[in-house]
């Protein structure tokens, strides 16, 4: 126990610890507990007790508070204390209240009288302590009594004063900055003042320094630009502390000061931010902390990533990010968790500058997202959730939607489970998976997903793509229609799913003719029977079933109907068995079928039916509806400006179509939506997907850029068409088992099982626009060293690969980067319009890739990984042979010099000199800072 | 900022909490049960950071007290760690080797070094020796004032012989 300077307890008080540490049950402590309440409720309001004896009370009170009880009784008496003369006693009267008031109790009141006593005492101690429950307890409304006060303080002579009185203005500033800045008539004024204080104590105290960095970093983070100027001072003071400049006593683990040096750098992080400038003065002291920084300790590594944060806050700069990538590198290779934890983070953070760090770590990624640390795996998500992109987004939402189903924490589950439909919307590759994913988070996450996400999958389904293309809506609708059916069979379902179920069912359950009416409206009947308890789905499904006979909209109608079945249980009674007489429902396209009903519930008082014009009325619109397909053509405005482009694609699609169901070697992937891409002339496709372009604002915006994916199977078509028949196979298989080898020897001493490589492709292997160019790139050097070693092949076909791939490679530079200077650079317009034409296929090819052919994807992922260094190799050799301006365009990414040069005169020439280069067999390095400088510099 | 500083005990007893943000009575006993069931369920190897509630609670267990600080989402944790550490340094210097029986028979003394070290949620001071020599002027304070009321009682206490 504490024998150090007699801290005097009484031996009341040292009982009541020592019984109640002995008791054995918590309601044995408990009773305990409530006796010690009651003797002190006793003995509190006795009239004159010594001012020990009292002071000990509060004391006692404060413990049996902590244990969990109300001891409220006692507050008045806490507040009485803090009006003591004795410090001793005042003290304990602080602590209690601080303790036990919230800002907004009623007692705080009481206090300010004599805290703004206490802040003009001579004594430094009492003025400490009163600035302490001012940084507790101050609201908003007592502020103005105290500021001037605090402002004054922050000149005090003692070092302890100043520090909390600048604390103190830091949380006025925090409560409520209008109200200081309002009473401080010129609050650059007051910032003057501390910059004063604060340069002025940069020599003095460390300590008021660093307490003026916190009110310092809130001021800046409100308004970084009038701070600009400041930049400098902090660079200096920075260098200060990390040259060991401040006293011994700042050290901490034989840092320098390294709690300043985390609240500079983060300040520095948001000075730098987007100002390139002011980026500027910050690199040379940043790089110090990086390379001084001891990463062995943890204080050191805090530091450390402090420094990461920085540098992706601020304007980028290679050298730091280099650093960076290294400390991340080492984080995530540690054994401790923490270190990984800060690494994955780090990661996330860095990602949004260069992309590329993410496939160095793309097992120890892997292998954090499978660790049993449940905190370490939510990292993980967030940054997986950070690089999505529509290559990877079926394997990432899968994996959320696994690890959703498995938690019950339901903060964290509605997080994930809005996470997951973001993804989904933004990046889904089809309409089946999307709604098959949708229908796995209603399933699991249910009742938390937020209702607006319900409707918009009901808008959804019903709109389609919101174009003329309706045998793809259909298709969509009935593979809705058909998974819902699947799903009504489960034992329980969430309310919110159940209504999206019930009314796409209703709407559109007929829509296709493979279920009859009947049979919808049975498994409906079902669900009213099996959720009789739920209200609202009862009501829903009501409606359905009108709905399920006309395909209108009826809500109205059925709104009234909920009406009618709100009147009284008779009602309800009456409307139930018009269950059984469904198919009545369904014959009877006038509803006359309700008239008893209805008449029956006039009669009670219910609202008179609509009258028969206005019924035909909703039938008309429906009518207009149906129509609306049709007649498409006759909104002329909308469909005439993309009427243009109709003949020369189509010219182009014969070749295309005929490649797409050659080119993708297994056949199985392509079946899903071949089958129902088939039946749709492609023509309708393209204009689909070129309106869906220029029509973002809506639902469109779901299926995300259609030229995304195209890099990858355009490849694909290529390789196809430079390797006739036999010989693709081929190639591919070679190419895939040549990636292996230089995949594993890159990493020889890991042993790393084939699922975990598979997701890592899955994961990384389109996560960046830079990584998805080089892979065509790659693909056709691949195609050209493969002929080079297969010599049967004739040699004129190469040279069509060429042409090809140049032309093919175009829209990714076009539409990704959508830079001026590279389309007037290419002359080739018609292979560009060639293209077009591939582009549905190819995102047909790349969709159905990545969902159910991941085994055979992931080596072909494989390969980028391990040749894209050599990728970019080639293209610097040979941009530097035949289109050397190319390298200094800034901003560009490094992946377009391939294709630039691909693009070149002599595309032949510069094919086998690729491919020459690889023969001579140099390996691939994993970076080239030129080409970063020439990027990034 | 730090939302509040939490020390429990292996068994879930709370022996030292302050709030820096305001929370209502009701919502601090839930705070407590729900972290408590948290943290001292996780493993030892796992990391010391957990996320709760849209907040990040850092934690490190000392023998067999758990110190717990809530921060914001974008808090360095690894520095809040550090911070933790620098308490139990302080405490320990002041204690001499401290045990959790200091803690919890001298709380209060472990609340006013926390104040020296903790304001309004942000770290105000980092060096121990400057934190030392402030709570030794205020112990040295209490030794005077007990010095007098010794006297007192004595004199009193002769007086009413």
């Amino acid at each position: 126990m504490g024998s150090q300077g007699g801290f005097y307890q009484s031996k009341e008080f040292l009982d009541l610890v020592k019984s109640i540490g002995e008791a054995r049950s918590k309601a044995e402590e408990d009773r305990i507990v409530l006796s010690e309440i009651e003797t002190l409720k006793r003995r509190i309001s006795e009239p004159d007790i010594p001012k020990r004896k009292m002071k000990e009370y509060i004391i006692r009170l404060v413990y049996v508070e902590m244990l969990g009880h109300d001891a409220s009784f006692g507050y008045i008496h806490a507040v009485k204390m803090t009006h003591d003369d004795s410090l001793l006693v005042k003290r304990t009267g602080y602590l209690a209240v601080t303790l036990f008031l919230n800002e907004d109790h009623d007692l705080i009141i009481l206090i300010v009288n004599t805290i703004q006593k206490d802040l003009k005492s001579d004594n430094y101690l009492v003025v400490c302590a009163a600035l302490n429950v001012v940084c507790k307890l101050i609201n908003e409304e007592t502020i103005p009594a105290m500021l001037p006060q605090v402002v004054e303080l922050l000149v005090h002579p003692k070092e302890a004063v100043r520090k909390k009185a600048i604390m103190a203005l830091h949380r006025f500033y925090h409560k409520s900055p209008s109200s200081v800045s309002h009473l401080v008539s010129n609050f650059r004024k007051v910032h003057i003042m501390w910059l004063h204080l604060f340069q002025r104590l940069c020599d003095n105290d460390p300590g008021v320094m660093g307490a003026t960095l916190c009110p310092l970093f809130d001021l800046i983070t409100k308004d970084v630009n009038s701070y600009k100027d400041l930049v400098i001072s902090f660079v200096s003071i920075l260098k200060q502390v990390a040259e060991r400049r401040l006293p011994k006593a700042y050290d901490y683990h034989q840092m320098p000061a390294p709690f300043i040096q985390i609240k500079l750098l983060k300040i520095l992080a948001l000075l730098g931010s987007g100002d390139k400038q002011a980026s500027e003065d910050m690199y040379t002291v940043v790089g110090d902390i990086f390379r001084k920084c001891d990463s062995s300790s943890n204080i050191g590594n805090a530091v450390l990533y402090e420094c990461i944060c920085c540098v992706s806050s601020i304007y980028p700069n290679p050298k730091l990010l280099e650093s960076a990538a290294d400390v991340i590198s080492r984080f995530l290779k540690s054994d401790s968790h923490n270190l990984k934890y800060m690494g994955i983070d780090a990661l996330s953070r860095l990602i949004k500058i260069s992309p590329e760090i993410a496939e160095q770590h793309q097992l120890a990624v892997i292998d954090c997202l499978e660790d049993p640390d449940d905190t370490l795996k939510r990292k993980t998500f967030e940054l997986l959730y950070k690089m999505t992109k529509s290559t990877n987004v079926e394997v990432i939402v899968d994996r959320m939607i696994d690890y959703m189903i498995r938690i019950n924490d339901n903060h964290y589950k509605t997080e994930i489970a809005s996470r997951c439909v973001e993804l989904a919307e933004q990046f889904a590759p089809s309409n089946q998976w999307f709604i098959q994913t949708m229908n796995k988070v209603f399933e699991h996450a249910g009742d938390l997903v937020n209702i607006k996400v319900a409707h918009n999958l009901m808008r959804l389904i019903a709109e389609g793509f919101g174009e003329d293309d309706d045998t793809a809506d259909s298709q969509l609708r009935s593979s809705a229609v058909e998974s819902y059916l699947r799903i009504l069979g489960e034992p329980k379902l969430p309310s919110v799913f159940l209504r999206v179920i019930c009314w796409v069912l209703g709407e559109y359950g007929t829509a296709d003719g493979k279920f009859s009416a009947s049979y919808i409206t049975g498994k409906l009947c079902d669900v009213a029977e099996a959720y009789s308890n739920d209200e609202t789905v009862k009501c829903q499904t009501l409606m359905e079933e009108l709905l399920a006979s006309h395909s209108t909209d009826l809500q109205q109608r059925a709104y009234e109907l909920q009406v009618v079945i709100g009147l009284d249980a008779h009602a309800v009674d009456c409307i139930m068995p018009s269950d059984a007489s469904c198919e009545d429902i369904e014959v009877d396209k006038g509803l006359s079928f309700l008239d008893g009903y209805i008449q029956e519930s006039i009669e009670k008082g219910a609202q008179p039916y609509i009258p028969e014009s206005e019924r035909s009325g909703i039938l008309n619109i429906s009518n207009f509806r149906n129509q609306d397909h049709n007649e498409a053509s006759s909104h002329s405005l909308r469909f005439e400006a993309y009427e243009l482009p109709k003949p020369t694609m189509q010219s182009r699609i014969p070749p295309a179509s005929l490649a797409s169901t050659e080119l993708v070697p297994v056949p199985e992937p392509m079946y899903p939506r071949e089958s129902y891409q088939t039946p749709v002339p492609s023509v309708s496709l393209d204009a689909g997907s070129s309106e869906l372009k220029l029509r973002l604002d809506g639902v469109q915006k779901k299926w995300g850029r259609p030229t995304y994916s195209p890099a990858t199977s355009t490849s694909n078509s290529t390789l196809q068409k430079t390797v006739n028949g036999i010989t693709q196979v081929d190639g591919a298989s070679t190419s895939n088992s040549r990636t292996r080898e230089t995949y594993d020897s890159r990493k020889p001493q890991i042993e790393i099982s084939p699922e975990k490589q598979k997701l890592a492709a899955s994961l990384f292997g389109g996560s960046s626009k830079t990584e998805k160019r080089p892979a065509a790139v790659h693909k056709i050097s691949k195609a050209s060293s493969h002929v080079m070693e297969k010599s049967h092949v004739p040699k004129y076909s190469m040279e069509v690969a060429s042409e090809k791939t140049a032309s093919v490679q175009q829209p990714p530079d076009l539409l990704d980067l959508g830079e001026p200077t590279v389309t007037s650079t290419s002359p080739l317009v018609d292979p560009f319009k060639q293209l077009e034409g591939l582009l549905d296929t190819t995102q047909v090819a790349s969709a159905v890739n990545h969902g159910s052919i991941a085994a055979i994807e992931s080596p072909d992922m494989m390969t980028l990984y391990a040749d894209t260094p050599a990728a970019i190799r080639n293209s610097d050799l040979l941009s530097g042979l035949s289109n050397p301006s190319i390298i200094n365009m800034p901003g560009d990414t490094t992946t377009t010099q391939p294709m630039q040069s691909s693009k070149g005169p002599n595309l032949k020439d510069s094919l086998e000199r690729d491919a020459l280069v690889r023969q001579m067999g140099v390996t691939p390095s994993s970076q080239n800072p030129n080409l970063f400088k020439d990027l990034l510099g | 900022m730090i939302h509040f500083v939490l020390l429990i005990s292996r068994q879930g007893k709370v022996r030292l909490i302050k709030w820096y943000s305001p929370y209502s009575q009701k919502e601090r006993t839930k705070v407590i049960r729900e972290l408590s069931g948290v943290i001292l369920t996780r493993g030892p190897k796992l990391c010391n950071f957990v996320e709760w509630r849209g907040f990040k609670v850092v934690y490190k267990r000392y023998a067999s007290l758990y110190f717990c600080m809530c921060i914001d989402q974008d808090d360095n944790e690894l520095e809040i760690l550090e911070i933790i550490h620098h308490y139990v340094e302080i405490l320990d210097r002041y204690f001499g080797s401290v045990c959790e029986l200091d803690l919890i028979f001298n709380f209060h003394k472990a609340y006013y070094i926390l104040d020296e070290i903790l304001i309004a949620g942000e770290l105000q001071e980092s060096s121990k020796k400057t934190v030392a020599l402030l709570i030794a002027a205020q112990d040295s304070l209490v030794e005077t004032a007990k010095e007098q009321a010794g006297s007192i009682s004595n004199i009193i206490a002769q007086a009413t012989k």
